[in-house]
């Protein structure tokens, strides 16, 4: 493995894990209200969720960047407060946390639709408002599952391609990353080469997916 | 203590909804009647856990339920003990007793909980690790420890066997006698009415 290896596997662990993080928020919260909450159009904001799980991913690449390339209407916005989205690391990372979402949020909702309402209830009896209730109850009692959906957004993140080379673009040094490097290789000829990076995918996708199902089995 | 229902009309999904009026006073008071007439509907509309169709609920002179008013469960200090106990089960007996008495002297002393209900042994473990009768016990305690004004209890004594049954009757007879605080007692049993109860509601 080479010193570019390394580099391409560390930049898209670190892009997976940033995408997660910045997911972590919305979709805990989404994934709460769409667990306990029943409102007009509920149905709706589920399957825009859902959208890139079924989606061709080229598909959202090319949505994403429409939003974010210089002349649309995110992309201009951003511009003009001095941040670049489109054929950047921050493109990666878009397009990433934009793949992981929904998986994430189907995750945690089961989780949270597992946590027994009558619990909250007799918290809210003994005094306690919402978000006491949340960050003692729900939240504690769902942890194991929120994790996990958290873990398969990374693994998801990990082997995004098509919604990343349409948004990032495939720059070596800037936005390569595992899945585009492999590619590249494969489409140049050097089977060999991708080798290294196609090892180093299965091993990181495996232990992301069993760390997933540990923490299920657990919960 | 007087609890004033008022036309209170509980929804029961596909049947015809309860209608009930009634003014509560005793200490232990039973709300008597078969299975599936809404006994437990009628203790979490109280709680404020369910909204009624229409009626009026006041307590000592606060309004808890009338018109589109709602007073919310967390503002209405009645504790209220499921029959499947809804214990935390992430926290230990401690934290769970304590979860509803925050240092506001609204409530009665830990210790004399504990030792009113036989429970100060129990304090560092989980509930998963508890015998039934015990987990009874710490369910009352930390309805106690909020300090209430009126306390509902879902069927207490359900599905456990005779000697349980005996062994747990004292504390919550001890509710009324070592605490004061009145309860609310859904029961479908006539015995548990005669030994516990100074006034019943039947629900036909």
């Amino acid at each position: 493995m080479s010193s570019g290896d390394g580099q391409i596997i560390a930049f898209t662990a670190w892009s997976a894990g940033l995408a997660v993080v910045l997911n972590l928020a919305p979709a805990v919260a989404l994934a709460w209200v769409l667990a306990r909450k029943r409102w007009f159009g509920k149905s709706l904001v589920e399957t825009l969720v859902a959208l890139p799980l079924v989606l061709p991913p080229v598909a959202t690449g090319l949505i994403l960047l429409k939003l974010f390339g210089r002349n649309g209407p995110l992309g201009r916005w951003l511009e003009a407060l001095g941040v670049e989205v489109a054929f950047t690391w921050k493109g990666v990372v878009v397009a990433m946390a934009v793949m992981a979402f929904p998986l994430m949020v189907r995750g945690m909702r089961i989780a949270f639709e597992g946590v027994n309402p009558r619990l909250e209830q007799v918290a809210a009896t003994l005094g306690a408002g919402p978000w006491r209730i949340f960050w003692t109850i729900t939240l504690p009692l769902a942890m194991r599952g929120v994790l996990a959906g958290a873990v398969l957004g990374f693994a998801r993140a990990l082997g995004e391609f098509g919604a990343t080379i349409l948004l990032a673009g495939s720059i070596p040094g800037k936005t390569m990353t595992l899945s585009l490097s492999i590619y590249r290789d494969i489409q140049l000829g050097r089977d060999e080469a991708a080798l290294p990076l196609l090892l180093a995918s299965v091993v990181l996708a495996f232990g992301a997916l069993w760390a997933s199902e540990r923490l299920l089995q657990r919960a | 203590m007087k609890l004033f229902l008022e036309a209170l009309t509980i929804p029961l999904g596909e049947k015809p909804p309860l209608v009930i009026d009634a003014i509560l006073s005793g200490s232990i008071t039973a709300i008597f009647g078969p299975s599936g007439v809404g006994k437990t509907s009628l203790l979490e509309t109280i709680a404020g856990l369910r909204r009624p169709m229409a009626g009026r609920i006041v307590l000592d002179g606060r309004v808890l339920e009338e018109g589109g008013f709602s007073l919310p469960a967390r503002e209405r200090r009645i504790g209220y003990v499921p029959q499947d106990l809804a214990l935390f089960p992430h926290l230990d007996v401690r934290a769970n007793l304590l979860y509803g008495n925050r240092g506001s002297g609204a409530g009665p002393m830990l210790s004399d909980v504990c030792e009113a209900l036989e429970i100060g042994p129990l304090l560092s473990r989980r509930p998963g690790s508890l015998s039934g009768g015990e987990q009874r016990r710490v369910a009352l305690g930390r309805a106690l420890l909020a300090g209430p004004q009126l306390l509902l209890l879902d069927e207490p004594l359900a599905h456990l066997d005779v000697a349980l049954r005996e062994r747990i009757m004292p504390y919550l007879l001890s509710l009324r006698d070592h605490f004061g605080v009145p309860v609310l007692y859904v029961t479908h049993s006539a015995r548990e009415v005669e030994r516990l109860c100074d006034a019943v509601v039947t629900i036909p």
